[in-house]
């Protein structure tokens, strides 16, 4: 208890809650000299509780400790180089410097927000199993709906965090990122907006999806302000943990590891990167215009003022779509890093593979009006788009085909983290084709805002992100603890997780396409869809099951799971050369690139050397 | 080389099985537009790339994963094979291609989807939360959008508050109806039947609920509809009063956010309401007389009634008969 209430965490939680409260007070006050409404249904007015979160948040920042070193600098002081974490668990709840401890907070955060996503889908697919309202009401409906779709996103941005910022260091042979203390700060200013998001719940709610489309989202609730703000800050997250991971790339490398034998997973992060640096500014400024237009009456979106709400939904895809290839692009780099391993085969074609990452980055720019086919946007761009849309399969397909002549005449096995490399493969493959009849606009006019793209992105997404995800759990999990976690749990995970998904996506897309419009909390019953959605309810729950089962194994494994110090899975790459759990320094000794990454089968060719040097 | 011979075998009956598997499923629901003919030959066209892809990537997978199973006892690496530049250059550049070709097909599509009849029959749409009125060239308005069959009919569509979206799945092609905008939607429909329009786009909370019949019928029935429907408007607009009044709410669709039963739903109900006195958000407490009732419909905003959201009700097109007998008929709601 007092380890917790020492922690940054808390410290940082409760000056939020005190920041929150000065911030309002002081609009509040302001407000009264104004002459101004001072309560509402809220207690404070909406402009009082925005400002209040903001003050939250910089008081987090304070509070947590996270900007001590800086403060420190800034006033000529000295700081050391390294902070000692403690021992225990306790380490995660504070302010480290360490990219192990800092990934493994982001990484546990995110499951933390996997399963409070998850948790609301549930909710609503329990409403959704049989037509009429059960038991939700149309408004909490439509916010749990909307909450599940940012908390998963949050989820996933994070979670990409986690697997970046604990590996890449260790795959170049770095002892850290090249700014530990922004890699932390960046750690931390998503709890904050986690936070404010999270809020939002106590503050009527919002409506409007995650999309938060005015001029639905410049009527909604307080809530709906929450929302904006806590995406707006956990948004810095992405900016300054990409910048920390391209700096780190370019100037941090082993000697000998020049661009083309870096493992695969790091070219996957820096085109990553690329995107999180500088797109996440738009859905930023986008929020923050639809803000002010609450706060402040300005009309950027409001036709009776001269405004748009056309011009939001530019604003919001350009940064959401390359979201997207965020969320994916690590997964499909895990993949890539995991296949030679578990064939013991080169990776076929690796330079096309990694120049096929930066392909997707820098084409996922130029697709973004795709989810704006019937918005009423100037018809002549959606031809275009069509183009740039369908042009993305290439360097996708480039991976499909690589993987796949990797895989071909290797020598295969398949402990967890391989079935879920495999099912990645499939799952991301059922999303990925399911893409071009979206990306065509004449098939699009039926397809959007239906379940069909529900289907389409839970495909690619779960794909791309969440098996890969696993996968690279149950694959490190052994390297950052020193014991591995259950074969029989984790393939009881895979072989519960995979038809169940696999039948919620297909059935999604099914109704889509006969008829079942998005976000809506109820259906007709005339339309013969309710077998479907109970069918789609039930293949949720076993989903849910499974990754409880993932958790009791994760949790349990990490005291009593079988010890393994060595290459476990007799891997090439570096942090495998050094004994698990991976050392506080990382390489005691540096190492020299002497050969290529994947060389399997190759006899006597050796990836690293090391070397005797500080 | 067999491995070769057996994966290309397979691929080859795979791709069929899937594609005509995937044709004698229904789905998509029945085609009731001619826009909808090129939307489901660009989804069929579709189908065999994508049934010939999750062949060409499934069967080497599964195959694999089968026959290259590492052996008990075998603990050697794999063939050392790194790429080969051909193999690579040919799968992006037949994929490219493909590309081309399916967009080129996409805007051909799209095209056939937008083909113009300069004869076509005009009707207005309105948009709100949460319902649908059609306004009729014969002068006037409908909850239910009757067509004729085989003539192309463009809705021009407006929206009094937030972004909604016209979509008859039968008819395939959606579009997002958007404040500050007109936007047009072409349909030709060419199967009778009774449809249902559902908005499409979420719109706050009753976005569930937003629907209104679409009724394909022959001209004739058409003519003889509208006749009907425009005779009876001319009588209630000559008529005036309650009768007016309670057939202007049934278009204007008030009753998504007012009841005339007593119960609280997103607006004060109507119930009683006319002569009662009202506290406002501002803490005056008002009478909702006659001139409270014509101004809270023309400027919903002037004066919101306390536990009621204020710049909900958006600000209909009503021409100040139609409020006033409006406002006659709330009057008559005890």
């Amino acid at each position: 208890m007092k380890k917790f209430f020492s922690s940054a965490l808390a410290k940082g939680l409760i000056w939020q809650l005190f920041g929150w409260i000065i911030g309002a007070v002081f609009v509040t006050l302001i407000r009264l000299l104004m002459g101004l409404k001072v309560f509402d249904i809220f207690f404070f007015t909406e402009p009082a509780w925005v400002f209040g979160g903001f003050i939250g948040v910089l008081f987090f920042i304070g509070g947590s400790g996270i900007v001590n070193d800086w403060f420190k600098w800034a006033k000529g002081e000295e700081t050391s180089d390294h902070h000692e974490d403690p021992d225990g668990w306790e380490k995660y709840i504070n302010v480290s410097l360490d990219h192990k401890v800092i990934g493994i907070q982001y990484t546990i955060t995110s499951l933390f927000l996997l399963v409070v996503g998850g948790s609301f889908a549930l909710i609503f697919r329990t409403e959704l199993a049989q037509p009429g309202l059960q038991f939700l009401t149309l408004q909490w409906y439509n916010t749990l709906m909307s909450l599940h779709g940012i908390v998963m996103i949050i989820g996933i941005l994070v979670g990409v965090a986690g697997v970046i910022n604990y590996l890449v260091p260790l795959l170049i042979g770095a002892q850290d990122m090249a700014f530990p203390r922004l890699n932390a700060f960046s750690y931390w200013i998503a709890v904050p907006g986690i936070v404010l998001l999270l809020s939002s719940l106590a503050l009527g709610g919002f409506d409007t999806g995650w999309t938060g489309y005015p001029p639905l989202s410049a009527r909604a609730p307080v809530g709906m302000q929450m929302f904006f703000l806590g995406v707006f800050t956990a948004g810095w997250s992405s900016i300054l943990g990409g910048l920390n991971l391209l700096a780190t790339t370019v100037r941090m490398r082993a000697k000998g590891m020049v661009a083309f034998r870096m493992p695969i997973l790091v070219w996957a992060a820096i085109a990553t990167s690329i995107i999180t640096l500088t797109a996440t500014q738009s859905i930023g400024l986008s929020f923050q215009l639809v803000m002010f237009q609450r706060l402040f009456g300005m009309g950027f979106f409001d036709s009776a003022k001269g405004g748009d709400p056309i011009l939001f939904q530019h604003l919001f895809w350009f940064y959401s779509h390359p979201a997207v290839y965020v969320f994916v692009l690590p997964g499909l780099g895990v993949i890539s890093e995991l296949i030679p391993v578990f064939v013991r085969k080169p990776l076929y074609g690796y330079r096309w593979i990694a120049m096929s990452s930066l392909g997707i980055a820098l084409v996922g720019f130029l697709v973004w009006a795709h989810h704006m086919f019937a918005s009423g946007m100037n018809q002549y761009l959606q031809v275009p788009f069509m183009y740039s849309t369908l042009l993305v399969a290439v360097p996708t397909g480039v991976k499909f085909f690589s993987w796949i002549a990797t895989i071909w005449k290797g020598k295969i096995e398949t402990p967890t983290p391989m079935l879920f490399v495999v099912g990645g493969i499939v799952v991301f493959l059922i999303g990925g084709l399911s893409g071009p009849p979206n990306a065509t606009v004449a098939t699009d006019l039926h397809l959007t805002d239906t379940y069909f793209i529900v289907g389409h992105f839970h495909d690619t997404i779960f794909g791309g992100y969440v098996f890969p995800f696993f996968a690279a759990i149950y694959y490190w999990f052994p390297k950052a603890t020193g014991r591995r976690m259950k074969e029989s749990l984790g393939k009881i995970h895979f072989w519960l997780m995979t038809p169940a998904f696999l039948t919620l996506t297909f059935l999604m897309m099914r109704v889509g396409m006969l008829g079942m419009r998005r976000r809506i909390a109820d259906y007709d019953p005339a339309l013969g869809f309710a077998g479907y959605h109970l069918v789609m309810t039930i293949a949720g729950f076993l989903i849910a099951l499974s990754i409880l089962i993932f958790f009791i194994n994760f949790f349990s494994s990490i005291k009593n799971g079988e010890k393994v110090i060595g290459n476990l899975w007799n891997s090439r790459s570096p942090e495998w050369q050094v004994p698990s759990p991976m050392p506080v320094h990382n390489y005691d000794r540096p190492f020299e690139v002497i050969g290529e990454p994947y060389d399997y089968g190759l006899a006597g060719s050796e990836y690293i050397k090391f070397t005797k040097g500080k | 080389m067999r491995h070769f011979v057996i994966v290309g075998v397979l691929i080859a009956v795979l791709t069929p099985l899937i594609y005509l598997g995937v044709r004698a499923v229904n789905l998509m629901p029945i085609e009731a537009s001619i826009q909808a003919i090129p939307v489901d030959w660009m989804w069929n066209m579709d189908m065999g790339p994508i049934a010939f892809l999750f062949a060409l990537i499934m069967v080497p997978l599964v195959y694999s994963l089968i026959v290259f199973r590492r052996r008990k006892g075998d603990t050697g690496d794999a063939e050392h094979v790194e790429g080969n530049t051909t193999l690579e250059i040919t799968w992006t550049v037949i994929p490219l291609m493909i590309v081309i070709v399916y967009a080129y097909l996409g805007a051909y599509t799209l095209g056939e989807t937008r083909v113009v009849d300069p004869n076509a029959l005009v009707i207005n749409v309105t948009a709100h939360q949460w319902d649908w009125s059609f306004d009729y060239p014969e002068g006037f308005t409908s909850n239910e959008l009757h067509l004729p069959i085989n003539k192309q009919v463009v809705l021009k569509m407006q929206s009094l508050d937030v972004i909604h979206s016209f979509w008859v799945p039968e008819f395939r092609i959606k579009q997002d109806v958007v404040p500050g905008h007109v936007t047009e939607y072409r349909i030709t429909p060419d199967l009778l039947g009774a449809y249902t329009v559902r908005c499409a786009e979420l719109c706050g909370v009753r976005h569930a609920y937003m629907e209104r019949p679409v009724i394909v019928t022959s001209q004739s029935d058409y003519d003889s509809w509208v006749q009907q429907q425009a005779t009876a408007a001319a009588a209630l607009v000559a008529k005036g009063g309650p009768d007016a009044g309670k057939a202007l709410v049934a278009q204007n669709g008030c009753a998504a956010c007012h009841s005339i039963d007593g119960s609280k739903l997103v607006g004060p109900t109507w119930r009683g309401l006319f002569g009662s006195q009202v506290k406002l958000t501002n803490g005056k407490v008002v009478t909702a007389d006659e001139a409270y009732l014509i101004e809270s419909i023309a400027k919903p905003s002037a004066k919101v009634v306390d536990g009621f959201p204020d710049g909900v009700m958006p600000i209909f097109n009503l021409t100040d008969s139609q409020i006033n007998n409006i406002v006659s008929y709330i009057e008559t709601l005890k």
